[in-house]
């Protein structure tokens, strides 16, 4: 079953910027794109055991603080090594000035 | 503990896996997230004004070499050439590869495999080793950059300024490579998807060695070769001088970078050669700032470190007795003082993580 859980206000997160949220156990991304659209991933590397909240969020691309692995955090394509696995990517929406991701 | 083992498929390795010390998570000083944010931003112009004073030098240089060529005029202009080929080339190979040079990916891309052609490294083997480095630094059986082993191997160090163990073990393994595949050490560490990029790359490096012997063969002169391959012998001395800096003498099996990495004040010409990686502390804590920013966030967090050694000669002042005293006892290592504003030391982390008594140290 799926859920909408509300993880933070819009303005928690700089544009072209990203937090770290935890829920239920497991550790999201949310992200702040510079168009102003809001995207939500897991909170941690592919590669090794990172958490991308400390990364740098260029255009629409997330950096790994750890080895600088990238991924598109719209669709969690990695994008440069050493990162291989994609990132899995959830539904995100925005109302009353709150952003709500979807997860499992 | 017992003798040091440091192979990739070794009894240390499994057991700093066995024990959380692989893959563990270390200490970083606290920088306030806008602050970080503004270290991290990448940039294409200053990496684009290197690089081009880097080459044009290179070209400026070997060319008075080739045209002073064979007489003894040549030789300062085919030193400097050669510590930009055999040294500078370290670092950029490094920066480009963590992909902070540049701002644009494709000429992080195109710098890296230059760099590491003239370095002699295979450029898909060591993007994974050296990821490896930043997960798991000076970590026994983990860590293949560890450029010290206890005890040190002297002669074997003062030949690497010369560059000879690096050469002798690279072009048996690009030979290896090329034709029979990765090496079972090498699978250890680079996914299987990229062993056929480590197999191509080996290929090209083999046939472009292979033509700059045949043209020396041909033309009855070395001078090809002092253009291309010999240089990493005759220059390698400056990137080995710096980088023998980096965590020589310092502690090993730990997760806290401040006891195992060295910052060094240097003099300009050595940070060109060297892009900045004199900051290490700073570099190994965060490996998303690039060179050009690390100036910066050594002042924003040397109040946390370590006091950075003086120069290139009083780091050496101190390292090499620590070298010496470690042919005696592999358990000593140099623990430096922290400044009263840092915070302590995180020797718990990995003093839980090895299950051992804490090694000797002053």
């Amino acid at each position: 079953m799926t859920e909408w859980i509300d993880a933070c206000a819009t303005d928690d997160i700089d544009a072209e910027d990203l937090i770290r949220f935890d829920h239920g156990g497991a550790t999201y991304a949310i992200y702040h794109a510079p168009d102003g659209d809001f995207f939500a991933t897991a909170g941690k590397c592919t590669h090794e055991d990172v958490h991308l909240s400390n990364g740098l969020v260029m255009d629409y691309v997330i950096e790994c603080p750890k080895h600088n692995g990238q991924f598109d955090y719209r669709t969690g394509e990695a994008k440069r090594a050493p990162v291989c696995v994609n990132l899995k990517t959830y539904p995100v929406k925005v109302e009353g000035g709150r952003v709500f991701i979807q997860v499992a | 503990m017992s003798k040091r083992d440091y192979s990739l498929l070794g009894p240390d390795g499994a057991r700093a896996v066995a024990t959380g010390l692989a893959a563990a998570e270390w200490y970083h000083t606290d920088v306030p997230r806008k602050e970080m944010k503004a270290l991290m931003q990448r940039s294409d112009a200053p990496a684009i004004r290197d690089t081009l004073l880097l080459f044009g030098l290179m070209a400026g240089f070997a060319g008075i070499g080739i045209y002073l060529w064979p007489s003894w005029y040549s030789a300062p202009f085919w030193l400097a050439y050669g510590v930009l080929y055999g040294s500078a080339s370290d670092s950029r190979w490094h920066e480009a590869g963590h992909g902070t040079a540049f701002k644009t990916p494709w000429m992080n891309n195109a710098l890296y495999e230059v760099a590491s052609f003239m370095i002699m490294r295979n450029s898909a083997t060591w993007r994974w080793s050296h990821a490896r480095h930043h997960t798991d630094t000076y970590i026994v059986g983990r860590d293949p950059e560890i450029a010290i082993m206890r005890p040190p191997a002297f002669a074997k160090l003062i030949a690497a300024f010369f560059g000879l163990p690096d050469v002798a073990a690279f072009f048996p393994r690009m030979l290896y490579n090329a034709f029979i595949g990765v090496h079972p050490s090498e699978k250890t560490f680079v996914p299987e998807s990229e062993w056929p990029k480590v197999v191509r790359v080996a290929r090209i490096s083999t046939a472009i060695y292979a033509a700059t012997f045949a043209l020396a063969l041909w033309m009855g002169s070395i001078l090809p070769l002092m253009v291309i391959g010999l240089p990493r012998l005759y220059g390698a001395w400056h990137h080995v001088m710096t980088g023998l800096l980096q965590h020589g003498g310092l502690a090993d099996n730990v997760i806290d970078h401040r006891l195992n990495s060295r910052t060094v004040y240097m003099n300009p010409v050595s940070r060109f050669i060297y892009w900045n990686m004199n900051y290490h502390v700073e570099h190994h804590m965060f490996p998303m700032v690039p060179y050009h920013a690390l100036p910066r966030l050594h002042a924003a967090i040397k109040h946390d470190l370590p006091a950075p050694n003086t120069s290139i000669a009083q780091a050496f002042a101190e390292m090499w007795p620590a070298l010496k005293r470690q042919l005696a006892s592999e358990e000593y290592f140099l623990k430096r003082d922290l400044p009263a504003t840092a915070k302590p030391y995180r020797e718990d982390f990995h003093l839980a993580a090895l299950g051992a008594a804490p090694a000797a140290a002053e």
